[in-house]
């Protein structure tokens, strides 16, 4: 079934299809957003329920191949220490994500000049500075303005409270003379554009039932439809077609029926993700392309990178926050920059975890060993229920082209579309920089007076970070897009979600795919007289 | 839902038996063990997903037993937990889980806790502010944003 063309077709109503979505309606064209999920309802997620903490286990997994629900993919990820974890609905992995809000630093743009190591980046900092400020604006941070060791920005809300287990941590961190700062977050911590405060529900990565945590069907999408964009959803694109030209003319798509469709558009916008996108271009063969769309480079799908979490943690005698308030509310940049005196090069962030439920510490606790069955169960999980305090290193992964998603040969999706596959190992790099940052992490949980430590590295449900599979360049047989997201192959083909980034910083990514998201739609806005020349 | 149809009796009085030997009645803490009935008929209601697992579970500790769990005399049964507990792979661990995770979301157990039986939302919690004095020593310690352009 053939559809009416389109100006813009965008392909994924996530973190980047949103911004770039809101930032294109201006322009009055006729844009159409795909989406392979639906509109999520906020009465059905977990807090709203007495077994809030079991459907993490189940039905709201993190991980698509546990979660299963129709509008999920399955990913072979066996040959992969870091497990792929993504939510698919309108809102993408930003309906479940725990909205700690860092920005890339201004150094990540250029390592290779800094540090001799992987590529700089083709654009830098201060070209996204307006739209980090944007995107903050119309995400609706919260954080306090003026950390010396982060880029500067402007938080419309305060910071969330300290609670219990942020003086913990910030005592500790003190005696040891490190830097540590409030978080900026995506948690409204007053009433904001029409949303909710935060009343610390405490379970916000699997959705948050008060909408204070900002995802992008309630930020965005509510703006970007008023403004005339439409949005179809249950709709999985299966490829992306080309004329004699060598022009996207289109996408094939499976509609909410199952009815295979053909949309015509102008231009293509994919927004699907570090995975999502690279498996779209491999499945978008053709005579023209038989490599797959965009891939003259032959770099679509590799470099992936992670982020290797390091992750370790600890229970001290005073009651912490536990699972009555957001989970992150702090973060150090102590060990962001280079010295090579550590053993490594680049850094990672750290967020420190506030605590944890009472069904997740005795599941995990159990898991460690240090939770025992029988007559002692009662006395120690007493000891560590509500007393946990957490610290995970977010390492900076550095692009390797071994680390790569590829077509799956077998698995495929429930409409028969070739599944991606990971194959993706821990850099010595990355190993020695957890290695170090689990050093620190112990002396701060022991400063802080915690026994019982228990180590995650990496976590291996951890891979929420999906980066650096089509990765943007000037140079078209080193990169994937220009500078400003264009397929260097394919002129009305763009790519506005994390495969577009050079390097992965050593940060939570979300702000700064959507400050880039926002940066091409205003550099397409600027070239639409002559965007395909 | 029927999946607990998919347990066998002698599955469920091993599921029975098991749960205790994890979580057992304290009389100090004044709470039921896992083997209460309430907790055990949350758990078989609400299996769903991890019926074939917990049963798969089950069947291993079945065949490391010999025969019904309750029925080991108490050290053999040790014996028997232990290597389940050891051993077991996923399938134990799932079955671990689904014990405690209809536990520790019972209304006396919650409630011997110091917690409120009820959902997060929409009540939700009240925090405090903390000291942000502490923030002084980082602000006085200052610092440069490397590779910044200003």
């Amino acid at each position: 079934m053939k559809n009416d063309p389109v100006d813009v077709l965008i392909i994924g109503a996530g973190a980047s299809g949103a911004a770039v979505a809101w930032s294109l309606a201006d322009t009055k064209m006729h844009i159409l957003c795909l989406d392979q999920g639906g509109w999520m309802n906020p009465a059905e997620y977990p807090s709203t329920g007495r077994d809030w903490e079991a459907k993490f286990y189940g039905e709201w997994s993190s991980s698509p191949n546990i979660r299963k629900r129709p509008e999920d993919y399955p990913i072979n990820d066996d040959n992969s220490p870091i497990k792929v974890v993504n939510f698919n609905a309108v809102g993408g992995s930003t309906v479940m994500y725990t909205a700690h809000w860092p920005r890339l630093h201004p150094s990540d743009f250029k390592v290779k000049t800094l540090d001799g190591v992987a590529d700089d980046w083709p654009i830098d900092y201060d070209a996204l500075t307006p739209f980090f400020e944007e995107n903050d604006r119309m995400m609706g941070t919260s954080g306090l303005s003026g950390d010396p060791l982060s880029p500067l920005s402007h938080p419309p809300m305060p910071p969330q409270p300290l609670g219990l287990s942020g003086p913990l941590i910030g005592k500790a961190m003190n005696k040891l003379g490190w830097h540590w700062w409030p978080s900026d977050t995506t948690v409204a911590t007053t009433d904001y554009e029409g949303r909710a405060r935060c009343i610390n529900l405490g379970h916000c990565t699997p959705a948050c039932a008060q909408g204070a945590k900002s995802s992008t069907d309630i930020t965005y999408w509510p703006h970007a439809i008023r403004a005339g964009v439409e949005v179809k959803t249950h709709c999985r694109v299966r490829e992306i077609l080309t004329n004699e030209h060598g022009m996207a003319s289109g996408v094939v798509y499976y509609d909410k029926d199952g009815v295979e469709q053909f949309q015509p558009a102008e231009v293509v916008i994919i927004a699907c993700n570090g995975v999502g996108t690279p498996r779209l271009l491999l499945n978008s063969v053709s005579g023209k392309f038989p490599n797959g769309l965009a891939n003259s480079s032959g770099l679509v799908g590799k470099n992936l990178m992670f982020h290797p979490y390091a992750q370790i943690y600890g229970f001290v005698k005073e009651p912490t926050d536990s699972n009555r308030a957001p989970p992150t509310c702090l973060w150090s940049k102590e060990w962001y920059d280079t010295d090579l005196s550590r053993g490594f090069v680049r850094g990672y962030g750290v967020q420190f975890v506030r605590g944890a439920g009472p069904v997740f510490e005795a599941v995990t606790s159990e898991q460690k060993g240090i939770l025992p069955w029988g007559r002692d169960h009662h006395r120690v999980f007493r000891k560590l229920n509500g007393h946990r305090l957490g610290f995970s290193a977010i390492c900076e992964d550095l692009p390797e082209e071994h680390n790569r998603v590829t077509l799956d040969p077998v698995l495929k999706d429930g409409h028969g579309i070739p599944a991606p596959r990971i194959d993706y190992t821990i850099s010595e790099n990355s190993r020695k920089m957890m290695d170090h940052a689990l050093a620190r992490g112990r002396e701060i949980l022991e400063a802080a007076g915690a026994t019982d430590l228990c180590v995650n590295a990496p976590i291996p449900w951890g891979g929420w970070h999906l980066l650096g599979t089509a990765r943007m360049g000037t140079d078209p047989a080193r990169s994937v897009v220009n500078e400003w997201g264009r397929s260097h192959d394919v002129k009305n083909l763009f790519i506005v979600d994390g495969s577009i980034f050079v390097t992965s910083g050593g940060v939570n990514p979300t702000s700064t795919i959507q400050a880039l998201a926002l940066y091409i739609a205003d550099q397409m806005k600027q070239r639409l007289a002559n965007l395909f020349d | 839902m029927s999946d607990a149809k998919q347990l066998t009796a002698a599955q469920r009085a091993d599921l029975r038996t098991i749960a205790a030997m994890i979580v057992p009645a304290s009389d100090e803490y004044k709470v039921p063990g896992a083997d209460d009935a309430a907790i055990q008929a949350d758990m078989l209601a609400t299996l769903g997903r991890d019926t074939t697992l917990v049963a798969q579970a089950l069947d291993h500790l079945a065949k490391l037993a010999g025969g019904p769990l309750a029925e080991l005399d108490d050290s053999r049964r040790d014996a028997v937990a232990q290597e389940f507990r050891k051993l077991g792979g996923a399938a134990a661990a799932t079955l671990v889980r689904v014990v405690l995770q209809c536990y520790y979301r019972d209304d006396r157990v919650l409630r011997s806790l110091g917690l409120d039986p009820r959902a997060p939302f929409p009540k939700g919690h009240v925090l405090p502010d903390g000291d942000w004095s502490l923030l002084d020593p980082v602000k006085a310690r200052g610092g440069t944003l490397r590779g910044a352009s200003r």
